[in-house]
């Protein structure tokens, strides 16, 4: 799948695995810490126009709303950039939200299509049949020039779901399940495909989450060819024409393995590894937790607001816990709120946050200090990831995270009753 | 391009976190990326490196974050070249495009100890270390990107080509 979209971009029949090809991009993304040095590189290029204003997109979201003077000073200093090349993406708060959340959303982001971002998220695009992929800020300066990138086509590794999941068994659990077996170098230089009748049945939201974390794997992208349910998901969005490149029935792999899900529970990665999973029925320790953090690029769309509200629905967060609830972008939050998500979030003692990045990356609005233990429906659980370098993350769906934060340890939702 | 200093080692996985953590990336001023760099892990790490050392990690270097302040960190800390059993693969293109040299080899990785004094040759890339008197070959890069390196790094590359 990834040698077709490659090739298609960059005019050749075909591509095998170990070619570099400089390739055409259809997207452009950066957030306010990797932009501000990608404007740097991009003034000593010396060109004075951008390749194709509709096609950058810039989210301040890491820091946004600012932290403090510097975050603002970058902000501002990719404001202005904006501004001055008329980006039609410019996403500035109150229309913003988590980029990876908002690009699908908006339409920016389709199938068959080439994304690169300068945040390591931008995998999350393969869940619509994209190649998404995460570069640096230099990569981007070079592609808001020229339009183009460099890839070295990699081999892909294609992952086969079979059977049905078990109930509070998410996208988020056969990612870390399958992170868990491989390991975070298990996909390193390759591109990871996902299949099979479990990711058909996924929604689209399950999806995006599975493919977000083909990074944590080492993968240079999660790919799901692109369905019903991508077209669906698609219609009034998309903003360009676009063709939907799935892989052929006689694609070659490096190399297939098969899951069967029905035998997954719900995962936890322990720190300091995504790596680190345990099923939920592994634990025989009741690890507390001081707090329990709901949304991000990884699950902060509304069917993971829903499954954490279902399960909050008339109960107390654990008065040893704080519960933050970060909605993914504008139109998740307000459709959140219109369904009353937030009357069940308030009521059971959680807070809910204006769309950011914020503490999965130890920015803000929800610093660790040492010593303390978060579950996190977040991506990483890296040493000093949400703060302090003495303090713990556990990775973990929303239900788990849910459940977690009413009973003040990591628990599954069967104990909340 | 020939390359000498001493050896700060490290294990698997070291990650863009623990390289430059995300509380100093508000800004990317040089001084303040070298001043923390690899404060997570090894918080001596800035006080005792000198110009010129050089960086061995185990597998997987670079890992996580796309953040461009992790190779530049390293860079402006003064560290002259990175060698590692494997790299990130996100790492691994910000470093050939902002120019900090890098090289894999599992074997010279294997026999470095903290302290030791490497030679590196990068157009040859081979390591030497000083110690062991052993030599070790580093996989070569593809021409294309050599070509980038060779341009001094992606921005010389891309300029070339459009101005």
């Amino acid at each position: 799948m990834i040698e077709k979209i490659l090739a298609a971009h960059s005019d050749q029949d075909q591509l095998k695995p170990g070619d570099i090809v400089n390739a055409r991009v259809d997207m452009v993304l950066g957030n306010d810490i990797t932009t501000p040095v990608a404007v740097e590189e991009f003034n000593k290029i010396g060109v004075d126009k951008v390749f194709d204003k509709d096609r950058i997109a810039i989210v301040p979201d890491h820091f946004a709303p600012n932290k403090d003077i510097k975050a603002a000073e970058q902000v501002n200093m990719i404001r202005k950039f904006a501004k001055k090349h008329d980006i039609t993406n410019f996403f500035e708060v109150g229309q913003m939200g988590i980029e990876h959340v908002i690009l699908p959303e908006k339409g920016l982001t389709l199938p068959g299509e080439i994304i690169i971002g300068a945040d390591s998220h931008t995998c999350t695009y393969g869940a619509l049949g994209a190649l998404g992929t995460g570069v640096g800020s230099t990569d981007m300066a070079a592609a808001m020039a020229a339009g183009k990138a460099w890839f070295k086509v990699p081999p892909t590794i294609k992952f086969v779901y079979k059977g049905e999941l078990k109930p509070h068994v998410s996208g988020k659990d056969l990612i870390l399940y399958t992170i868990g077996k491989i390991g975070v170098d298990g996909a390193l230089y390759k591109a990871m495909e996902f299949t099979g009748e479990a990711i058909d049945n996924l929604s689209m939201e399950g999806r995006m989450t599975m493919s977000n974390m083909a990074i944590e794997a080492g993968g240079k992208a999660g790919l799901i060819a692109a369905d019903e349910k991508t077209e669906e998901y698609l219609k009034g969005r998309t903003q360009r024409d676009y063709t939907v490149r799935n892989a052929d029935p006689d694609a070659e792999y490096e190399q297939v393995i098969e899951i069967d899900v029905s035998q997954i529970e719900p995962q936890i990665a322990f720190p300091s590894l995504p790596e680190n999973t345990k099923g939920l029925d592994e634990i025989d320790e009741k690890i507390e937790i001081q707090q329990s953090v709901i949304g991000s690029c990884t699950n902060g769309r509304i069917e993971d607001l829903r499954v954490a509200a279902e399960i909050l629905k008339g109960q107390q967060v654990n008065k040893n816990v704080r519960c933050l609830v970060f909605p993914g972008s504008q139109a998740v939050y307000k459709q959140a709120m219109n369904e009353g998500l937030f009357d069940i979030f308030i009521d059971a003692g959680a807070a809910v946050s204006t769309p950011t990045c914020g503490p999965c990356l130890g920015g803000h609005m929800g610093i660790l200090a040492e010593g303390e233990r978060a579950i996190s429906t977040t991506n990483r659980n890296f040493v000093g990831r949400m703060g302090s370098p003495g303090s713990e993350v556990y990775l973990a769906s929303p239900a788990i995270a849910a459940a977690s934060a009413v009973k003040g340890y990591i628990a599954g939702p069967e104990e909340v009753k | 391009m020939k390359l000498k200093g001493k050896v700060f080692k490290y294990g698997d996985n070291v990650d863009t976190d623990v390289i430059i953590p995300a509380r100093y990336l508000n800004s990317s001023d040089p001084a303040n990326l070298a001043a923390h760099c690899m404060e997570d892990i090894d918080k001596d790490f800035a006080d005792e490196v000198s110009q010129g050392d050089i960086i061995v990690g185990g597998k997987n270097f670079g890992s996580g974050s796309s953040r461009e302040h992790a190779p530049l960190a390293i860079k402006y800390a003064g560290v002259s070249c990175v060698v590692a059993e494997s790299f990130a693969r996100i790492f691994y293109r910000n470093s050939i495009n902002i120019g900090l040299p890098i090289l894999e080899s599992p074997e010279a990785v294997q026999a470095a100890e903290s302290g030791d004094q490497l030679e590196v040759d990068i157009d040859k890339g081979e390591i030497k270390n000083l110690r062991t008197g052993k030599t070790y070959q580093a996989a070569p890069f593809p021409p294309f990107m050599q070509e980038i390196i060779k341009d001094g790094g992606l921005i010389e590359h891309v300029k070339k080509e459009l101005v």
